[in-house]
């Protein structure tokens, strides 16, 4: 945005001010709704914090995020938002966003700039070793000196989940079974 | 949670423990402040005098993970007093049901421990069963073995002083507390109690739980408006990656994912499907067999037939636990080869994360997906460390953000809400849709060219979301929701539905155990219908005032917005408040009205066709008394882990079934304080989503520690200062902050302090900080595994390296 947050209140209370030496709110403020938002796309999104589930509309223009705000229509906060959320451009606009894929080899002290391809192929490949080396078909059961068809992934452990959308949590379960992965956990457990 | 955020409005008494949802569920407060200004009381209970707590008509301060004792008292109060909801406890819990005569309770313990394995011989615990097959009851409720006169005789020994004496809780403070709440046990009232993780993490998390749930169910205040426990979830899907089952113990739907012994599904169906010979009970997971073979029926498409068994043989079995600390246990051990990160921050966010860095070093490959760099991903440079030293191979994936994708989440009510693209990903980074679906695929691709163990599992799976760049998110949510696999029809009643083959189903009741129909995740069964995507709603009408927002997105189960809301009418179906009805039965129109309700069977009294309310329990009704909990029916006081105090109920110092682990340690010389943690409105979970967002950096740029102004003088500290805080697990070096928020805790007369200090910190992103979890004891609930983050004892020192 180029513009520091200290700038933007200055600017906002420079803008209040100005309502209130001419006495009426509406199109002359140039913090006014209509003027801030004319000309950009608008789509709805919701918080990515915590659990109250807040709307927010997220304004764009040319493909890029140019403003989030609360969501006026939205049951839950009409509007309102807390630090984190009013925050969230900065989430959508920051350059200390990971934008490559990068890998670290052992010992390095470094990471290297990788493609997706060789990334995914390399996984992929890492999983099916692990999966082919430590996968036990069977397992005693000390209590009644048995064993059983477990069916199990033991070497490999997939984390995470509370920041995935639902259809990614579901793949994401999909996929760990599939994989014979016992050990599936998130944040939840926490 | 059992109600939602708006339905707090509803509320005439708000009982905060163990949450601080001013700070942490900001715009909760909104609802809160409305029912305040209807003349709603705020009750908040906390060891610290949080943003929360400066809103409340009334704060208590309590000591970390006494909870129990706390709750325990409000118990007693409300039975010694009979301020209880009768009517409600009388017909629609537990109460009145007979507990075998082997029961017994001494000195802390129940009957029938077994001393070597840490465990309580449930059986021994069990209800006593009638000629019919029945629980046996008495509905006076005066037989001396049944639930409530039990209850009363376990609770009668937590009585205002033994209560004060153990918490720390000033008397008058408490009183005001109990009655204020207790208050609500009348019909025409509604109290709400709110927790989080200041309940559950503890080595009785679970317990601290049922206290809660015990209290209100006492209280008739479960499934009313303005009713309910309700857990503040902390992350924005976290509810819905739970209904998901990413848990070792669970499938998606709650299903249980199945154990070594269950070797087949039938054997699977015999042990996870609840049964009861009593037909008023709706026995809701009398239809598991129907929601698992819909599960397999989804996974495993057309290769899934009753033939084989729909593929179960396909799914890993169990033996034990794999619980998150268990599995960080395995690391450090050298155990595991590799880990995949989706957005989950170990090396912060778990307990003794100096050991969790440890153990990630002890791993081949690490694959870490996030928006940022985290601890996790650069804990190989970590401060401290020579890369040279190890050997982890790591991949680094750049994640699309919220606003990059399209996809519903869950909040803490339950309800799933849609998100839409409102642009590209930054440079190259891509939704964990896209990620998670090229990890299958290129694994398929090269279990389908080369040898590999049981490659059917994932040659087999069914995998059609379309043949776009990533899969189609409707056509993912269209299979979570399910269809019918071939023309159906269903008798309903009087109705006869008529499907067609790839019909979405409506509703979860119309799943088959036949393979006939497919669900991804039974809950969520009537999210995408024929009529679309249920969760993209935006239709603000309010029909009952409540603010139930019925055509607002859509709310797991069947869009009921209350759960167990038949419990907020009398038997007869009559709501107990009709000033604040959720529902009602038209005894003309023979249907209810309002939420949805827990079925739609008539009411209770219905002598033919009425159900118990409680649908989720064999027995259908609330259990005030636990049947499968390992540390015992009731709830039972006992101290932290690490603890200053000594057990002044009984000779049992700590949960009994939770083993001591070898990095705990109740040396007060050493250690004199009681650590705990929390969180913070401008900072989120491990800091990886905040630490590097500049505006919240300004606003809190530092790790600190938080000590009153007591401590201070003691250690001669002021504000600013750098101090060092060591535990048995390790020692962090942060500012001090002193504040009147922090007030020292009366144990046995001796004023202990306590040490608060935030757990967003560490070493990677903007702001960095040590790590508050390098403190924390590995060691969790007996039930759960949920560690112990709140209450632990350290040291606090003047000085530090960067002093």
């Amino acid at each position: 945005m180029g513009m520091s947050r200290r700038q933007f209140l200055q600017g906002g209370a420079l803008a209040a001010a100005g309502v209130a030496l001419s006495g009426k709110t509406g199109e002359a403020s140039v913090d006014s709704p209509v003027t801030r938002i004319k000309g950009l796309k608008a789509s709805t999104t919701i918080c990515p914090f915590c659990a109250v589930g807040c709307g927010l509309l997220v304004h764009t223009k040319n493909g890029k995020v140019v403003n989030i705000e609360g969501d006026p229509q939205h049951p839950i906060n009409q509007g309102a938002l807390c630090s984190k959320g009013s925050s969230l451009f900065q989430i959508a606009v920051n350059e200390k966003r990971l934008q490559k894929v990068m890998y670290r080899a052992p010992g390095s002290d470094r990471f290297e700039e990788k493609s997706w391809d060789w990334a995914l192929d390399t996984i992929a490949l890492r999983m099916k070793e692990t999966r082919d080396r430590t996968f036990k078909v069977k397992e005693l059961n000390k209590k009644d000196n048995q064993e059983y068809v477990v069916n199990r992934t033991e070497g490999m452990a997939f984390f995470g989940g509370a920041g995935l959308d639902n259809e990614e949590c579901y793949l994401w379960s999909k996929f760990s079974r599939a994989m014979g992965v016992g050990q599936l956990e998130h944040q939840a457990r926490l | 949670m059992t109600n939602h955020w708006i339905d707090l409005k509803n509320s005439d008494a708000i009982f905060i423990i163990g949450c601080n949802p001013a700070e942490n569920h900001p715009i909760s407060f909104k609802w809160i402040e409305e029912a305040m200004e209807k003349g709603a009381k705020l009750i908040v209970v906390d060891p610290r005098y949080t943003r929360s707590a400066s809103k409340a008509d009334i704060y208590a301060q309590i000591r970390p993970g006494t909870d129990i004792a706390f709750l325990g008292g409000m118990i007693n109060y409300a039975l010694q007093n009979n301020l209880i909801h009768e009517e409600y406890v009388r017909e629609y819990t537990n109460a009145p049901f007979i507990i075998s005569e082997k029961y017994d309770f001494q000195d802390g313990m129940f009957c029938s421990f077994d001393d070597q394995e840490k465990t309580y011989d449930l059986k021994s615990l069990a209800y006593e069963l009638g000629p019919d097959g029945t629980p046996k009851r008495d509905n006076s409720m005066k037989d001396p073995r049944c639930v409530l006169q039990l209850m009363k005789k376990h609770f009668s020994r937590y009585d205002v002083e033994m209560v004060c004496a153990i918490t720390g809780t000033k008397k008058e403070d408490y009183l005001k507390v109990v009655q204020a709440f207790c208050a609500t046990g009348r019909p025409d009232r509604a109290g709400t109690l709110l927790y989080a993780m200041g309940i559950t993490q503890s080595t009785h998390g679970t317990q601290n739980v049922r206290a809660t749930a015990m209290l209100q169910t006492l209280l008739g205040n479960i499934g009313i408006a303005g009713g309910g426990v309700n857990a503040l979830r902390g992350e924005s899907n976290v509810q819905g990656s739970t209904d998901y089952g990413l848990l070792f113990h669970l499938l998606p739907g709650y299903l249980k994912s199945p154990e070594f012994d269950n070797v087949d599904l039938k054997s699977y169906n015999e042990k996870w499907t609840p049964t009861t010979k009593d037909g008023r009970s709706a026995n809701w997971w009398g239809n598991t067999p129907k929601y698992m073979t819909s599960l397999l029926k989804a996974w495993y498409g057309d290769n899934a037939t009753a033939a084989n068994d729909f593929c179960y043989s396909y799914l890993p079995k169990r033996m034990g636990s794999y619980a998150y600390n268990k599995i960080m246990d395995k690391m450090l051990a050298g155990g595991l080869e590799g880990l995949v990160c989706m957005g989950m921050n170990p090396a912060v966010g778990g307990p003794d994360s100096g050991n969790a860095r440890t153990a990630l070093s002890k791993l081949k490959w690490l694959v870490t997906v996030d928006l940022w760099e985290t601890e996790t991903s650069i804990f190989w440079k970590r401060p401290g460390v020579n890369p040279k030293d190890i050997q982890t191979e790591v991949f680094m994936l750049p994640a699309a953000s919220s606003v990059e994708k399209e996809g519903s989440i869950s909040n803490s009510g339950r309800w799933a809400q849609w998100r839409y693209k409102a642009v590209e990903p930054v440079g190259q980074s891509m939704s964990d849709l896209w990620i998670i679906d090229q990890f299958f695929k290129r694994v398929r691709n090269l279990y389908s060219k080369g040898k590999g163990a049981f490659p059917e599992p994932i040659t087999k799976l069914a995998w059609n979301y379309g043949n776009g760049h990533e899969p189609d998110v409707h056509l993912v949510a269209k299979e979570i929701n399910g269809y019918f696999t071939k023309d159906t029809t269903i008798v309903d009643k009087d109705k006869t539905l008529e499907f067609k083959k790839g019909d979405q189903v409506p509703m979860f009741k119309y799943l088959q155990a036949d393979g006939s129909t497919v669900s991804g995740c039974w809950v969520y069964a009537g999210s995408y219908t024929k009529e679309g995507n249920q969760m993209a709603r935006r239709d603000q009408s309010d029909p009952t005032g409540l603010g139930l927002f019925p055509k607002w997105s859509w709310c797991w189960p069947v869009n009921r917005r209350i759960i167990y809301n038949r419990a907020s009418v009398n038997p007869a179906g009559e709501p107990f408040n009709p000033k604040r009805p959720l529902i009602a039965w038209d005894g003309l129109e023979k249907k209810w009205k309002g939420d949805v309700p827990d079925g739609p069977w008539p009411p209770m009294k219905d002598d033919k066709e009425g159900k118990y309310p409680f649908i989720m329990l064999p027995e259908g009704h609330a259990r005030l008394y636990a049947l499968d909990l390992k540390d015992g029916p009731f709830p039972e006081h006992y101290e932290p882990m690490e603890s200053p105090a000594r057990n002044l109920l009984s000779r049992t110092q700590n949960n009994p079934v939770v083993k001591l682990p070898k990095n705990v340690s109740s040396d007060t010389a050493k250690f004199p304080f009681i650590g705990t943690t929390y969180r913070m409105t401008e900072h989120w979970q491990t800091g990886g989503m905040t630490r590097s967002v500049p505006w919240l950096v300004e606003l809190v740029p530092d790790m600190f520690v938080e000590i009153s102004e007591s401590l201070a003088r003691q250690k001669g500290l002021k504000k600013g200062d750098r101090v060092k805080v060591t535990t048995e697990r390790g020692t962090i070096e942060a500012v001090v902050l002193i504040t009147s928020r922090l007030k020292p805790f009366n144990v046995e007369g001796k004023m202990i302090e306590q040490v608060g200090m935030p757990w967003h910190f560490g070493y990677a992103g903007t702001a960095k900080g040590d790590s508050a979890n390098l403190l924390t004891p590995s060691v969790g609930c007996a039930n759960t595994s949920i560690p112990e983050f709140k209450a632990f004892l350290c040291n606090i020192e003047k000085g530090g390296s960067k002093a």
